[in-house]
């Protein structure tokens, strides 16, 4: 495996064969992680420019529908969420100065949180499925506050189309974390490689960002 | 970490057997993977067009129904656009040359290279299955409310779609870090060969524009199994929107295209003329003009879909712009030939091909930007001749001009020129009979996508009918050519051409790491100076 980055006697990590060191493929490394951010950005545009295109078309329908959001439990996520940006920037932090334990803490943090965040998820996607707060093909909500909005069925689209392309993520994220938990557990990082959490880490911090806008949009504006 | 290569060892052969492809992580034979797999899908695509101008060789019925014809040119677009000529250069000659143009071993991210690969295959391989499962019948556009109430399998289409989108996006992720990182000692920006500078742009495009036509296409694959409505009318939802989101990565796809088809006639240029580039920076920067204009001009596709009058003049506006940085390629390629040495080698007839062709659909598509000119042409033949000179024109004779000329680095192997000529002279004869006389239909009223005709359209018709087969007949000779030559064909020298830039400065074909020892470059990408010594 002439390719693949491999360990040397010592124990230490050796760049893969195509990098001047190891600094060269950390900052190689970190660069292709922007750039995915960045195309994440544009990933989730669509669903930006939907919302808004459809409040401006329908601002009476958005803001009815965007009553039946609970705020207090947004808030509770986005509380959460902040807290395991916290958690993740201490185990990157553990591993680029070779505190393990303070590493393997922080990962286990984010994934507690990550999967606080879900289970309130959960809950708010449970109450909407049983009032038939759906995407508008499956809408069945017959209460009387939406009945003069018709396209109120179509907020609950967006709405759970964004925070489902968001949950996807979370899980993703929690995937990845999981893994790099795994390899620390192993020793395999140190001061001196310690890219896949450094990487996992800002992918992280996008995921919250991306509920910070979420939250405002969908449970606070009116 | 075996870096020395015995006599004779090169990457073809240092490892052998199918398991030996299909886990490589060597950029070189992922391009050729690409190469070979994308080919076999232009052979498919390619068999679509000649099914669809054998049935509009007569009016009425000629040898499919309306139905069988809906779904050929749906395939023959899908095809074409999605698994051909976007990923064509980029995925194959980006793969292959722009590593070794600058030095390096690998490109950035070998592993992640493989898995674009797979990723490309599984969407293919998806898309593809539509074929047996139910065929689709939407047209390569899948403009909604149809697209959603159609039977035919389009759910699986779009997934596939999907899927190759991702392998898109991670190959043009690995190439722009590549090219950040990864330069030979000595390798300034200012150094950098001008198809380097073209894939850096097109990846550039490729990763801010896939993202949004992916979740688009996911939308309306979301439309057909849950109805959520957000461009289904019957639902309050907006199928403009979906307009808008499709054009807003449909038209940079026109030059993803595009723009490496450029990059390839930038390096054919100077190496057959034997001069300098005239006008390295204007052209290093005119593609980045391009590039950025390319994402603000998307409305030229909707001037009759109800897009504001004011949308409709900025775009219309915003689009003629397009005409100057493209105009700057232009004139800097004729420049660089005036006065030089020059061999009309393939590169240099390809490029030619290029130029010509290229020029006729860049300025239809002024015709066309035109909103007075573009309510009378929308719909018409005239787009689909004007697309075809830009999309075939432009990225087929980019890439063959690119093919012919690194021919010799990939395989090892000479072809036969005189018959690589009849070939040209098909290919790029027939080109200008199938297309032209579509100019003329469309501006006389024949609308595309129809599956009859008027009868007074016959005659014109029937000439790009045989334009098509005189196309296919050169492709059919080029695929003999050229498989003779890989099997039968002189060994190459390392620099046939003559060219500067690095991946002719190692064997051919190279070694498994490209260089036996690490470039350090002193001189510019076209400084023939060394060679007149």
């Amino acid at each position: 495996m002439a390719h693949a980055t491999t360990a040397t006697a010592g124990g230490k990590k050796e760049a893969a064969h195509h990098f001047k060191d190891m600094d060269h493929e950390f900052e190689t490394c970190k660069q292709g992680l922007w750039l995915f951010l960045l195309q994440e950005v544009l990933f989730f545009s669509p669903l930006f420019v939907g919302y808004y295109v459809f409040r401006g078309l329908y601002p009476e329908d958005w803001h009815a529908a965007s009553h039946h959001l609970d705020p207090k439990m947004g808030a509770i996520n986005t509380v959460i969420l902040i807290c395991s940006s916290l958690s993740m920037a201490q185990a990157v932090h553990g591993a680029q100065t070779n505190n393990r334990r303070k590493s393997i803490i922080g990962l286990i943090l984010t994934l507690i949180f990550a999967g606080g965040f879900l289970v309130v998820k959960f809950f708010e996607y449970s109450h909407k499925f049983e009032l038939g707060l759906l995407p508008a093909g499956a809408f069945t909500y017959t209460g009387a506050d939406l009945s003069g909005y018709p396209h109120a069925k179509l907020y609950y689209s967006l709405y759970f189309a964004m925070t489902g392309l968001h949950g996807i993520h979370v899980i993703g994220g929690m995937a990845v974390i999981a893994w790099i938990l795994k390899r620390t557990l192993k020793g395999e990082f140190d001061s001196n490689y310690y890219t896949p959490v450094e990487m996992v880490g800002l992918y992280w911090h996008f995921v919250d960002l991306v509920w910070i806008y979420l939250f405002p949009i969908l449970y606070l504006l009116g | 970490m075996a870096h020395t290569s015995h006599a004779g060892e090169n990457y073809l052969n240092h490892e052998k057997g199918i398991w030996s492809w299909l886990t490589t992580v060597d950029h070189k034979r992922i391009g050729v993977m690409y190469l070979l797999c994308i080919l076999t899908f232009f052979f498919f695509g390619g068999i679509a067009a000649m099914l669809i101008r054998a049935e509009l060789f007569h009016p009425g019925m000629t040898i499919m129904t309306a139905d069988q014809y809906n779904k050929t040119f749906t395939y023959h677009g899908t095809i074409m656009v999605f698994m051909v000529v976007v990923p064509l250069i980029p995925a194959a000659f980006g793969n292959f040359v722009m590593p070794m143009m600058l030095g390096a071993k690998d490109v950035a991210f070998p592993k992640l290279n493989l898995a674009s690969w797979y990723l490309f295959m599984a969407g293919a391989a998806v898309a593809l299955a539509t074929l047996v499962i139910n065929q689709v019948d939407t047209g390569w556009t899948f403009y909604t409310p149809y697209s959603i109430r159609t039977t035919t399998s389009t759910t699986y289409m779009l997934l596939g779609i999907f899927i190759m989108g991702f392998s898109g996006i991670l190959t043009s992720l690995n190439f722009i870090a590549t090219i950040h990182k990864l330069r030979a000692p000595g390798l300034t920006w200012g150094r950098l060969p001008l198809f380097v500078w073209a894939t850096y742009a097109t990846a550039i495009v490729q990763l801010l524009a896939t993202p949004v036509i992916a979740l688009t296409l996911f939308l309306v694959l979301l439309e057909r199994t849950t109805g959520i409505g957000i461009f289904d009318p019957k639902l309050g939802g907006d199928p403009v929107l979906f307009q808008h989101f499709f054009w807003f990565y449909s038209h940079p796809a026109v030059y993803i295209m595009a723009l490496p088809a450029m990059g390839i006639v930038s390096e054919m240029m100077p190496v057959y003329s034997r001069k300098q580039i005239f006008g390295y920076w204007p052209i290093a920067l005119a593609t980045f003009g391009i590039a950025l204009v390319a994402f603000v001009v998307w409305g030229h596709h909707m001037f009759v879909s109800g897009q504001s009058e004011l949308a409709n003049f900025l775009f219309s506006f915003i689009t003629m712009f397009v005409a100057i940085p493209t105009g700057v390629k232009v004139f800097s390629w004729v420049a660089t030939l005036y006065g030089g040495q020059l061999h009309f080698r393939m590169g240099l007839l390809y490029a030619f091909a290029f130029i010509f062709v290229f020029t006729i659909g860049g300025l239809t598509g002024v015709f066309l930007a035109a909103l007075a000119a573009d309510v009378h042409l929308t719909d018409t033949y005239f787009v689909v001749a004007h697309f075809h000179y830009v999309m075939v024109g432009g990225t087929i004779m980019g890439m063959l001009a690119g093919l012919h000329h690194w021919f010799p680095k990939i395989t090892g192997k000479m072809y036969s020129e005189s018959w690589a000529k009849v070939s040209w002279f098909l290919v790029f004869g027939g080109f200008n009979v199938t297309f032209f006389p579509q100019f003329i239909l469309g501006s006389q009223g024949m609308p595309r996508r129809y599956y009859d005709y008027a009868p007074k359209f016959q005659t014109l018709n029937e000439i790009s009918s045989f334009g098509a087969w005189s196309i296919g007949l050169g492709f059919v000779i080029m695929a003999i050519y050229l498989l003779h030559a890989i099997f039968k064909g002189e060994k190459a020298p390392d620099n046939p051409w003559g060219a500067a830039t690095l991946e002719w400065q190692t064997t051919s074909p190279p070694s498994p790491h490209n260089f036996e020892k690490d470039p350090v470059v002193t001189h510019g990408p076209y400084d023939y100076s060394e060679f007149r010594k």
